[in-house]
């Protein structure tokens, strides 16, 4: 009898002492992240999850903690993982794409205690009565111009190629900055773009920057997973690429002059400090030059390449003053 | 307007490559009666393979064998699992794509980790050939494995058509019954078909890894094994028709991206629809004439009493 009290007592200690360790760790920060490519796919996908490792690494792997689910291209089967992460309990779902929007509408209502984010793009969704969702936004024009400027000024040909995804957000907006760019340097540039209506179509990237240096680009870029395609060929052709999303500069270090870096890390800070306060939503981040959201990432060895082969092949000639 | 025609059928050529080996090599899986839908999963395996080896040896040669023996470990695999399994060939095939697509992702991330690029074949120019204007920019300054997809055409149509060989192949398609009473093997020469095919995927793979791009990314193929099965309806399960069918659709998506390079002001998502219209509109106006589907494709043989 007396061993069976023990015991008991034992237990009930024990079950107590546990419960106070499940209270420690409810300072636990949970996210889950929801992505269309891969971790690895040095753009989109790759470059928030370097961001989610850069907090993890500030704030302790027992204080934040984070899942992910790769290829969830098909939006049907992302909302399924983003329904299932919500009802394990994560304060924060990344769904990192602006297809999984409409999703998010129906999923984030039904579970008030977790947080939502996607982008790029500006909709929060507070018109709908939803307080439970944040978006992300890269002004990605600006890095586009500056990679712009930068590409007039090693252009020889003045024309350059540009091999976009889908004519949509980021992609549409890097666009649209790069031109500006190189026209505020040289007006009367020739920028030729090209759409490949994927995301993941290698091959047709590929295709794509080769009928651009065919037509006479000698500087190149593009946005999304689909462009190492491109960056090989400006690798094999001896073209210039401006890269955008990470520095992908490891992938041709000879042709990649700079990359737009999207720091996610910049809006994800401030909301998880948002989250832990109880406010789970309606704020849009916005990252870009001024607040450290956008870096540019000049690559020294092509961008010195390139001018020391100028002086080399007599492109340029440098002059004494007598 | 000659860079531009230079151009287009320079890209078209390249494009085509990949498909014309998948595309051989499941007509001739087809002509023997096994529909083999796994090809995107077997181009994939071939293509990381390929890469894998090129990325760790340098040894291009090396890295293509790889792919053709990867290809037919695969095409040895949609063998059993359809032949001796007698699978419902359809669905099986589903599953050997999922299959390659899953493997080919996982083995990348654990054993590359990131993407990276190689140096592939370089163009390889033909002496004399190469020096002839346009013609000789166009067809002869290409690299190997694209010559090799062009060589297959004449190749597997004499083997088909000429070889005692190609009788058997084709008789096992069309009357598998008839072949076996007159003694063909019908499993050796299935699986021998299919084994070939799964070969010619792997290097289809392969030429997009280290001949083409260059680089591997998960799913580096985007589908092109299903656009390689329909390119054998396409060609109507003839080597010269299903070259006919891959250089319409490459072209056209050539001509499309210098419509787009050249600002020639169509919407972007009109253009890129064009190779699918095109190809769909003259499948259908080719219906009547040609579509003959080998007798036997999709069914199991089973010997009666």
């Amino acid at each position: 009898m007396k061993w069976k009290k023990i015991i008991v007592i034992l237990t009930l200690i024990s079950i107590f002492v546990l419960s106070l360790g499940m209270g420690a760790s409810a300072e636990l920060f949970r996210v889950a992240f929801i992505m269309p490519s891969s971790i690895n796919d040095f753009a989109w996908s790759q470059s928030m999850y370097e961001a989610l490792l850069t907090i993890q690494e500030e704030m302790g792997k027992e204080e934040f903690q984070f899942a992910y689910s790769e290829s969830m291209f098909v939006v049907a089967d992302a909302a399924a993982a983003i329904r299932d992460y919500a009802s394990e309990g994560y304060d924060l779902v990344i769904a990192h794409g602006s297809q999984y929007g409409a999703s998010l509408t129906d999923i984030a209502p039904d579970f008030p205690n977790t947080s939502f984010v996607w982008g790029s793009t500006a909709n929060v969704f507070t018109d709908l009565g939803i307080t439970n969702v944040f978006s992300y936004e890269p002004l990605a024009e600006q890095g586009g111009y500056v990679n712009g400027v930068l590409a007039a000024k090693l252009s020889e040909s003045n024309v350059y190629g540009v091999i976009g995804p889908i004519e949509t957000g980021d992609a549409k907006r890097y666009t649209e900055g790069f031109k500006a760019g190189i026209k505020s340097v040289k007006p009367d540039a020739k920028v030729n773009v090209t759409w490949i209506g994927s995301y993941s179509d290698v091959a047709l990237a590929s295709e794509a920057a080769q009928t651009h240096i065919d037509a006479g680009a000698d500087v190149l870029t593009g946005t999304s997973q689909m462009t190492v395609g491109a960056i090989g060929v400006a690798k094999q052709r001896g073209a210039l690429w401006f890269g955008y999303d990470v520095d992908q500069s490891a992938l041709a270090p000879q042709n990649v002059v700079a990359s737009v870096d999207v720091v996610w890390a910049i809006a994800l800070r401030p909301m998880i400090e948002m989250i832990k306060k109880g406010e789970r939503g309606g704020k849009i981040f916005t990252l870009n030059l001024a607040n450290g959201g956008l870096k540019i990432i000049v690559n020294d060895e092509a961008l010195v390449g390139k001018t020391i082969e100028d002086i080399v092949k007599g492109n340029v000639e440098v002059k004494l003053e007598k | 307007m000659e860079v531009i025609i230079i151009g287009i059928a320079k890209s078209a050529i390249r494009l085509a490559t990949p498909y014309l080996y998948a595309s051989i090599g499941e007509t001739i899986g087809q002509l023997s009666g096994v529909l083999n839908l796994g090809v995107d999963g077997v181009m994939l395996m071939g293509a990381f393979s390929a890469f894998y080896t090129v990325l760790k040896t340098g040894n291009l040669i090396l890295g293509l064998l790889v792919a053709i023996v990867v290809g037919a470990i695969f095409g040895l695999l949609i063998a059993f699992i359809n032949v001796t399994l007698r699978a419902e060939q359809g669905i099986s095939g589903i599953g050997v794509y999922i299959f390659g697509l899953g493997l080919s992702s996982l083995l990348f991330r654990t054993m590359v980790g990131t993407v990276q690029a190689v140096s592939g074949f370089p163009p390889l120019f033909i002496p004399l050939l190469s020096n002839i204007p346009i013609v000789g920019e166009i067809f002869f300054r290409q690299n190997i494995l694209v010559y090799g997809a062009f060589a297959l055409i004449p190749i597997s149509w004499f083997i088909l058509n000429k070889t005692p060989l190609g009788l058997s192949i084709r008789a096992v398609g069309q009357h598998p019954e008839a072949a076996d009473s007159l003694g063909v093997n019908i499993v050796r020469i299935r699986y021998l078909t299919v084994i070939f095919g799964g070969m010619l995927s792997g290097v289809a793979g392969a030429s997009l890894s280290i001949a083409l791009l260059n680089v591997f990314q998960q799913n580096l193929t985007n589908g092109m094994g299903f656009i390689a099965v329909a390119l054998v309806y396409f060609g109507a399960w003839r080597p010269l028709s299903v070259l006919t069918g891959a250089l319409l659709f490459s072209t056209v998506n050539a001509i499309q991206i210098w419509v787009q390079v050249k600002g020639i002001n169509i919407p972007s998502d009109f253009t890129l629809m064009l190779p699918y219209i095109v190809t769909i509109v003259v499948l259908a106006a080719m219906a009547k004439r040609y579509v003959r589907p080998p007798k036997a494709l999709n069914k199991p043989f089973e010997r009666g009493e």
